[in-house]
């Protein structure tokens, strides 16, 4: 920050404010118009806290969970939920079951596209709806841990600690998918027709979280936020976070950028907000909801989560050849007023736009943020660490591959 | 003298060829077109109420699939589980027949059974399986 600010205010005063019941909390939508009325200054000078939202895939999420020891005493080498693997390379009875594993015997794409109707997304889920999980488990016994095999009903109740714990969530902004190719392609971005039959996209736009903080100026390790339907944290930037892609004039990332790693205990989360899905063709994945709450430290945060769906831009970019091939080009730049519309031009001609991101699931998400807020129910986490920003030199390598 | 609503997909090779006026023609039986979406080098896709005598239509639709017309089953019905839908609107993206519809404002999806043609493109699209095939 250059420029001395008019606008100053810490953590500790805005949380005095909310715990008094004397913040003023808007969401971002709703903060567009009071920064268009007012000013950046005239709006940081009136708003304390805007929240933001997101719901959709997440496909790099996944849960810990300690199920507690079976007698005799078992290090578990091999473990199923439900028949989805779940990875025990870590102490005797912790697991972390991925969102994207699918079932041993699942058919996957060997009939063209695999349905993935059920995956560690979908025993996340089970779990925090309360329901059983049939665990198995396998090892090779050690004089301390002699047990071979197990296999027993699991609940959240039962477990001793079960939590998200997600390495990249919450993208800043990401790309429009088409499809250029000839042939219909089922892709993490859904069902492509050929020759730009459709496109689709996938960002709460003026609402997502990151999209707000542009610059990360807020949001770090420690932030305080809604996971699934309960409170978490952020936790480290997230794994490919790159703050140093190309931004626009307001500061904004025109192409994916920042994520961030994200915790947040199963329990007090509700299936509303967390939900096993799948993508046909492609696997499983979780759809979870995310919001963040951004402090109004300065004009520069009232000016940033001002932001409306007319300055967000992202790139076309074309999953047919392209993206698979590691081939970085984009057919144009839409912002999400336009995507949101329903329809865009690509090349002269008329492309149907949907959407992977629930919006009307991210307004419902900012906005009880902000009543949990208004409450008083809920104080900002202050980071201890921010994200690395745009002049970090932070930025997303690909992969040298070499023997 | 029941109405019926069919789905229509017919591969750029059929597009020229004077198909629906047949079916007029030879099975007197009228139609409503609900929905037509014909580009040239593409899949052609048509959306009929189709009205007329029950052995005429039968005929009429066996016509159709003889000439390589795929018709869609309409013994099926599609349901909307709204617990599991999350609101996202990838199903707005593939509905040929208006069935599924969206607020631009709000964002809000909604489902229409009685225009659903049960064509189940929704079904796979789907993320979250809300979109489920039943048997009537
Ligand atoms: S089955 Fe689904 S996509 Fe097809 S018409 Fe009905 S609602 Fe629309
Ligand atoms: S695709 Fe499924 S989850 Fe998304 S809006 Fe349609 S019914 Fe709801």
């Amino acid at each position: 920050m250059t420029e001395e600010m008019k606008v100053k205010k810490t953590y500790a005063e805005i949380n005095a404010k909310i715990k008094k019941g004397e913040a003023v909390v808007v969401t971002a939508e709703e903060m567009i118009d009071i920064v268009d009325k007012e000013g950046a200054v005239g709006a940081a000078k009136k708003v304390d806290v805007v929240t933001t939202g997101t719901y959709g895939p997440m496909c790099s999420s996944g849960a810990f969970l300690n199920f507690g020891h079976c007698k005799p005493k078992m290090k578990v080498q091999k473990a199923w939920l439900n028949d989805v693997s779940a990875y025990a390379g870590l102490a005797a009875v912790d697991l972390y079951i991925g969102v994207t594993e699918i079932p041993e015997d699942d058919p996957a794409n060997k009939v063209y596209p695999g349905k993935f109707l059920y995956g560690g997304g979908h025993v996340i889920e089970d779990l925090v709806a309360g329901k059983d999980v049939r665990m198995k488990a396998l090892s090779y016994g050690t004089d301390c841990y002699p047990r071979r095999e197990l296999e027993s009903l699991i609940n959240l109740e039962g477990l001793n600690e079960c939590y998200l714990f997600n390495p990249r969530n919450a993208y800043q902004n990401y790309n429009c998918a088409v499809n250029l190719s000839t042939k219909m392609i089922y892709t993490y971005m859904g069902g492509l027709r050929p020759k730009a039959g459709n496109a689709n996209y996938c960002s709460a736009g003026q609402l997502s979280p990151l999209l707000n903080d542009p610059y990360y100026r807020t949001i770090g390790v420690g932030t305080r936020i809604f996971i699934g339907g309960g409170v978490g944290y952020v936790v480290a930037p997230g794994t490919q976070h790159n703050p140093s892609v190309k931004r626009g004039e307001n500061g904004v990332v025109r192409a994916p950028a920042g994520t961030i790693a994200t915790y947040g205990d199963l329990r007090g989360m509700h299936t509303r907000y967390i939900k096993g899905i799948s993508m046909q063709g492609y696997g499983t994945t979780l759809a979870l909801g995310i919001g963040v709450p951004i402090p109004i430290l300065n004009e520069e945060m009232a000016q940033a989560t001002g932001v409306s769906d007319e300055q967000i831009v992202t790139q076309i970019v074309d999953y047919g050849v392209d993206y698979p091939q590691g081939i970085a080009k984009s057919y144009g730049e839409v912002n999400y007023k336009e995507l949101k519309s329903g329809k865009i031009m690509i090349d002269g001609k008329e492309v149907k736009t949907a959407s992977l991101s629930s919006y009307p699931m991210a307004v419902e998400i900012a906005e009880t943020l902000k009543d949990w807020i208004l409450k008083g129910d809920f104080l900002l986490g202050e980071p201890q660490d921010l994200l690395p920003s745009a002049d970090s030199g932070v930025s997303f390598k690909p992969l040298k591959e070499r023997m | 003298m029941a109405a019926k609503k069919v789905l229509l997909r017919f591969s750029s090779s059929l597009i020229s060829k004077p198909i629906v006026y047949r079916l007029i023609k030879d099975f007197d039986l009228t139609f409503n077109i609900l929905k037509a979406t014909i580009r040239p080098d593409e899949e052609g896709e048509m959306v009929l109420e189709i009205s007329g005598n029950g052995e005429n239509y039968k005929k009429g639709i066996a016509f159709l699939k003889e000439s390589g017309v795929e018709v869609l089953d309409t013994e099926k019905k599609i349901t909307k589980d709204e617990e599991r839908c999350y609101q996202c609107s990838a199903c707005t993206g593939v509905c040929p027949s208006g069935a599924i519809s969206i607020d631009r404002k709000t964002m809000w999806v909604s489902f229409d059974p009685e225009k659903c043609i049960v064509c189940e493109l929704c079904v796979g699209t789907c993320p979250s399986r809300a979109m489920q095939v039943r048997i009537k």
